[in-house]
């Protein structure tokens, strides 16, 4: 027992060098505000890492963070780095383009493109100048999202007649078409009525054994049930702003059974968020 | 509480508070004032709004009655009658008036839908779209004739006489500022869930902007492209100094001929209905008939557009 303990340790850590994405945050500033503080989660190849935690904790924030889609928000900035297989993605070299085809996302509102559920799913393969077999592409993707036998009949007709829940699933065809290494998931599920939630818990389970995931989720039951890895942020008010920081980080397990710090406690438990 | 009994008093029918409230409490009754003034102000405002339809469908009226019965497939394909001729028709006025906005459209959508992707997407708070914004704001409300005397200069005086090009020209100056600023509007109307859905995927910008935004904002885009070509279509001021008039069909040795005087529906109707030959006079009746249903047909497609777009 004794001897085992220490070994287990260090296969931690190498598997810790070992993530896919390694993201160690020491500040996120929008303009002059601090939004996140000091957050370090490593990623690991084929699990589920979830982000919890009170609203404004930065957690959407930090999962943004990941594949560069922040950039898109005027002042924001990022000391610190983020890590992809070993690449810096916020060295001046990188091609935050190419950074998202590898690392695709998945967003809170459903939101597929105004065209055919076809076109939305080959948009990917568009994109990439693909030129193989496009019909059996889509049909892999569709099928990999568990939405293929609803709308295989109907692959031509608009995407936005839809249900919101198959909404969700076309959405994640069309971000696995390309096959890319890690799929960030921003609270997909909060728009979406216990079924289809569960349906789509069902496929991010299915889809671990070929992507990476990360997802930031409201619901500690949807957390308890899919996670691997569990982040807990909280906000930090006594330096005057609201800014997230990481509380807690480990397996889904110890952080919902015997977590071990006092805000991590209480939110589990409900006391607050 | 002596305020509820104040405001209570004047009614005869009012419940009192926690009296119970009999079934005629509930029942509409112009006898309260408030109900009688409500539905005084709903048969004004229905009474105003048919006051305003008065012109819109009493100039139509007037069209059918004076220009109908002389519409027949024959004045399509005829040349105008000259002053004492009968018979005729506005064949080359109704191409010219077509030819002349298709130049326009070309010039000024290309020029129109790029520039507003400018203003919406590439430099959205820069001084140079502050200046674009602001120019098209004006042109919008520019006299049409200066619209005339502007391609006049540059064309006319230019190329050594009148020409479809020239109106082409003059018309896409007034088609311009409205393409820009309805295709800018459109394009910010994209919701933002759309735009980060692309850029989630990867996408350039220039992939982003040709690929989702764009046809996303089209319905938009065509309706206000719509809007202007059937301003641009009833103009007569900007092609006085510009196209002028022909009684003949614009071709040159059997080709479409665009650098000669062309005819077109508005200058037609300005010039003969100030004639005192009763023939002309019915032929400008046809042709306002003619245009007036050119331009509402050109509405109706815009808006059967902007009804099909998407959330």
């Amino acid at each position: 027992m004794i001897d085992t303990a220490p070994q287990a340790q260090v296969i931690m850590k190498t598997a810790d060098n070992n993530a896919v994405i390694d993201c160690d945050i020491s500040e996120i500033y929008y303009g002059n505000f601090k939004a996140v503080r000091d957050t370090r989660i490593p990623i690991q190849k084929g699990t589920i890492t979830a982000f919890i935690g009170p609203s404004g904790c930065g957690k959407s924030t930090v999962l943004r963070s990941l594949n560069r889609m922040n950039d898109l928000v005027r002042g924001f900035r990022l000391n610190g780095h983020v890590h992809f297989q070993g690449q810096d993605i916020y060295h001046h070299n990188v091609d935050p383009v190419a950074i998202r085809r590898h690392i695709g996302m998945v967003f809170q509102q459903p939101n597929p493109f105004a065209m055919s559920i076809y076109r939305n799913v080959a948009f990917g393969l568009r994109l990439n100048g693909f030129h193989g077999d496009r019909n059996q592409k889509v049909e892999e993707a569709l099928r990999g999202a568990a939405l293929w036998d609803e709308v295989k009949d109907k692959l031509h007709k608009s995407a936005l007649a839809l249900s919101g829940g198959q909404q969700q699933r076309l959405c994640i065809a069309r971000a696995i078409v390309t096959s890319p290494t890690v799929l960030l998931m921003d609270e997909p599920c909060s728009a979406l009525d216990p079924i289809a939630t569960r349906k789509i818990e069902e496929l991010m389970i299915e889809l671990k054994k070929r992507f990476t995931i990360a997802i930031v989720t409201h619901n500690l039951h949807q957390a308890q049930r899919v996670a691997d890895k569990t982040g807990f942020l909280y906000v930090d008010t006594t330096q005057g702003g609201r800014t997230g920081y990481l509380v807690e980080f480990g397996d889904t397990q110890q952080i919902f059974n015997s977590p071990r710090e006092a805000h991590t406690i209480q939110y589990i438990s409900g006391e607050f968020g | 509480m002596e305020d509820l009994l104040v405001r209570n008093a004047g009614k005869a029918d009012a419940a009192q508070m926690g009296a119970a409230i009999t079934a005629a409490d509930l029942q509409k009754s112009l006898r309260r004032p408030r109900s009688l003034f409500s539905f005084m102000m709903s048969l004004l405002t229905t009474g105003l709004t048919l006051v305003a339809l008065v012109p819109l469908f009493s100039v139509v009226y007037m069209l059918v009655v004076k220009g109908m019965h002389r519409l027949s497939l024959s004045v399509f394909t005829s040349l105008p009658p000259a002053a004492m001729e009968e018979g005729g028709g506005f064949g080359n006025a109704l191409a010219g008036t077509l030819i002349m906005v298709g130049i326009a459209a070309a010039i000024s959508v290309p020029i129109g839908i790029l520039a507003a992707v400018f203003l919406a997407e590439v430099g959205p708070q820069t001084k140079l779209a502050q200046l674009v914004r602001f120019s098209a704001k004006i042109l919008s409300g520019f006299p049409s004739v200066l619209a005339g005397v502007f391609a006049y200069g540059a064309v006319v005086l230019l190329t050594g006489g009148f020409s479809a090009l020239a109106g082409g020209v003059a018309l896409s100056l007034l088609m311009l500022p409205t393409v820009i600023l309805t295709a800018e509007e459109s394009i910010r109307m994209v919701p933002a869930r759309i735009r980060e859905a692309a850029i989630g995927m990867g996408t350039t910008p220039t992939q982003c902007i040709w690929h989702v935004l764009l046809p996303t904002a089209m319905p938009g885009i065509l309706t206000g492209v719509m809007l202007a070509v059937a301003r641009a279509a009833g103009e007569t001021a900007p092609l006085l100094f510009t196209a002028l008039f022909s009684n003949y069909w614009p071709v040159h040795d059997g080709r479409p001929a665009l650098m000669q005087p062309t005819a077109s529906l508005a200058v037609l109707i300005y010039n003969f209905s100030s004639t005192p030959f009763e023939n002309q006079v019915e032929m400008a009746w046809a042709a306002a008939l003619v245009l007036v249903f050119l331009v509402l047909a050109i509405n109706l497609i815009g808006q059967s557009l902007s009804s099909r777009s998407v959330d």
